[in-house]
C-alpha cells in the first residue's frame, strides 16, 4: 500500500499535469463536505459544551467551559470526527467510483488507452484528500466554537466576555496547527485505504460492496490509531524543542 | 506476409500451478482481421490481455509491431499502448461523461497540442464514421442504447487511428439484429482502414467465419487450428468439426 502511495504522488508532479482532475476532486471532497461538517461540529459543539459545563458547575469552574471545549475540539474532536466524516462520505464513494470502474472495464480502457491510471485516478484523490481535509478542519473548529458560544451565552447565560478571554488566554496558534496537521494525515490515510481498496476490486458488484466496506472501515479505524500515535509524537517533538 | 501479433510459445499461469496458456504459438497478419474462437475457458481472454500487455507471460515472448513487450519500461508501455483500439465487451464508456466526450478523451490525452475545437471535430468525425446520429452526441452512456454504445466504443477506439483494433466479445449478449450491425460495423471499419490490423476474440462463429479473413481456435491453452475459415470447414480434427458444426446450428 505504500508503494502504491509512492508511486503514485509520485507521478503527480510528472506530465501530463493533472490539476483539472485534483480540482474535481476537491470539490467533491471538500466542498460537498462542508454542510455535513458545519451541522455534525454545531451540535458537537453545544453537546459538548453543555456536557463540560455540567461537569465543571460541581466544583465551580464555569468559567472554563470555553477553553476546555476550544482545546479539546481544535486539537483531538475536530481532526478525527472530520477525518471519521469525510473518511465515510467521501471515501466510501471514492472505493465505490474506482471499484464500479474496475468491474466494468473502465479501469482496463485507461489503460490500454495509454493512460496511467495510477496518475489520473489515484493521485489526484489522494492530494485532494490532503489538502481538503486541513480546510474542513478548520470549518468544524470554527462552528463548533460557535455552537458551544451559543449554548454558553444564550442558553446557560455565562458571561460572553469572560468566555471571549479565557479562550483567548488559552488557545494557541500551535494547538490548531496540530489539528490541521493532524487532519492532513487523516486525509492520506483515508485517501489511501480508499483508493486502494477500490482500484484492486475484484468479483463484480459482490466485490465493489466489499471494496467500500473495507475502505471505510479500515480507514475510519486507522484515524482513531493514528490519532494516538501522532499525538504521542507531537507530544515528544514539544519536549524536545522545549515548547510548552 | 508481414506480422503485426507475434506470440512464441507463450505460457501463463496466476497460481503458479495450472497453466492458462500452454505454449501457445500464433503469428497475426499485418493488416488482416483475425478472429480468434475456442470454447470457454480456454485461454482467449487472457491471450488477448498478453497482446495488450495487460499481462506479462510466465515464459515465451510476445511481440507486438515488431516489438518485444516483456522489453518496455512501465511508462514505455503506457506510451505504446496507443498502438491499440479497443471495444470492450460492455463497452466501457466512462459513465461521467458524454459520448463526445468520451470519444474526445483519447485525443486530449495524447493529442495535446490540438485545440479543443480541433478534438471535438475529430470526434464528431469518428462518430459519424460509426454511424452514431449527432442528436446523441451529447448523452451520457446510461442514456443511449446497447448498440449505440459500441458505436461509441468503437468511435473512441477509433480516435487516435490505431495500428492495432481489438474487438473483446463485441457481440456477447446482443440481439440477433445488433449482433449483425455489430458485425457489420466491424467489416466496414476494417475495409474503412486499410492496413490496420483487426483481432476481434468472439463465441460467434457465423460472424467470424463470415468477415474474418484469418480464425484461430484455441483449446486447452493452445491454437489448435490457425487458417482460412474455408480451412475450417474442411478441416479433419475431430474437435474443430464439432465446434464449427455446433456452432453455425447455434448461430
Amino acid at each position: 500500500m505504500i508503494l502504491f502511495m509512492t508511486s503514485s504522488l509520485r507521478l503527480l508532479f510528472s506530465p501530463p499535469n493533472r490539476w483539472q482532475e485534483i480540482l474535481k476532486h476537491m470539490e467533491f471532497i471538500g466542498n460537498k463536505s462542508v454542510a455535513i461538517i458545519s451541522l455534525t461540529s454545531l451540535f458537537t459543539g453545544l453537546a459538548l459544551s453543555l456536557q463540560i459545563y455540567l461537569g465543571f458547575k460541581i466544583i465551580n469552574a464555569v468559567n472554563l467551559v470555553g477553553p476546555t471545549v476550544a482545546l479539546g475540539v481544535t486539537r483531538e474532536l475536530g481532526p478525527v470526527l472530520t477525518g471519521l466524516i469525510v473518511a465515510a462520505r467521501a471515501g466510501g464513494a471514492m472505493a465505490a467510483r474506482l471499484g464500479t470502474m474496475r468491474v466494468n472495464e473502465q479501469i482496463d480502457a485507461l489503460d490500454v488507452m495509454g493512460v496511467n491510471t495510477r496518475q489520473y485516478l489515484i493521485a489526484p484523490r489522494i492530494f485532494a484528500a490532503i489538502i481538503c481535509m486541513p480546510l474542513l478542519t478548520a470549518v468544524f473548529d470554527f462552528v463548533a466554537m460557535v455552537g458551544s458560544y451559543i449554548l454558553v451565552v444564550f442558553i446557560v447565560d455565562l458571561d460572553k466576555a469572560i468566555f471571549l478571554e479565557k479562550i483567548r488566554q488559552t488557545v494557541e496558534v500551535k494547538h490548531i496547527m496540530e489539528g490541521l496537521f493532524k487532519s492532513a494525515i487523516f486525509g492520506l490515510i483515508f485517501g489511501l485505504v480508499c483508493t486502494y481498496r477500490g482500484f484492486y476490486t475484484t468479483g463484480g458488484a459482490k466485490g465493489v460492496g466489499e471494496a467500500t466496506n473495507q475502505g471505510v472501515v479500515t480507514s475510519m479505524v486507522m484515524v482513531i490509531v493514528i490519532d494516538y500515535i501522532v499525538t504521542n509524537l507531537i507530544r515528544i517533538f514539544y519536549l524536545t524543542m522545549g515548547i510548552q | 506476409m508481414e506480422t503485426a501479433v507475434k506470440i512464441q510459445d507463450v505460457r501463463k499461469t496466476f497460481d503458479g500451478k495450472d497453466f492458462v496458456l500452454k505454449g501457445l504459438t500464433l503469428n497475426i497478419p499485418k493488416g488482416s482481421l483475425t478472429a480468434i474462437i475456442g470454447f470457454s475457458g480456454t485461454g482467449k481472454s487472457v491471450l488477448l490481455k498478453h497482446m495488450l500487455g495487460l499481462f506479462q507471460p510466465t515464459s515465451g515472448k510476445v511481440e507486438v509491431l515488431g516489438t518485444d513487450m516483456a522489453n518496455l519500461s512501465p511508462d514505455e508501455l503506457t506510451k505504446f499502448r496507443c498502438n491499440f483500439g479497443v471495444l470492450f465487451q460492455s463497452a466501457a464508456l466512462f459513465d461521467d461523461m458524454t459520448v463526445l466526450e468520451n470519444v474526445s478523451f483519447p485525443l486530449i490525452e495524447h493529442r495535446r497540442n490540438l485545440k479543443p475545437d480541433e478534438v471535438k471535430k475529430i470526434a464528431e468525425e469518428k462518430l459519424k464514421m460509426v454511424g452514431l446520429d449527432p442528436k446523441h452526441f451529447h448523452k451520457l452512456p446510461s442514456q443511449i442504447s446497447g448498440g449505440m454504445q459500441k458505436r461509441t466504443g468503437l468511435a473512441r477506439a477509433l480516435a487516435l487511428d490505431p495500428e492495432i483494433l481489438v474487438y473483446d466479445e463485441p457481440t456477447t449478449g446482443l440481439d440477433p439484429i445488433l449482433t449483425e450491425m455489430v458485425d457489420n460495423l466491424i467489416l466496414d471499419t476494417h475495409k474503412h482502414k486499410k492496413g490496420t490490423t483487426s483481432i476481434m476474440v468472439s463465441h460467434d462463429l457465423a460472424a467470424a467465419f463470415r468477415i474474418a479473413d484469418y480464425v484461430a481456435m484455441l483449446d486447452a491453452g493452445q491454437v489448435l487450428l490457425f487458417g482460412k475459415p474455408e480451412d475450417f470447414y474442411n478441416s479433419e480434427i475431430e474437435l474443430v468439426k464439432r465446434f464449427v458444426s455446433k456452432g453455425m446450428k447455434h448461430s
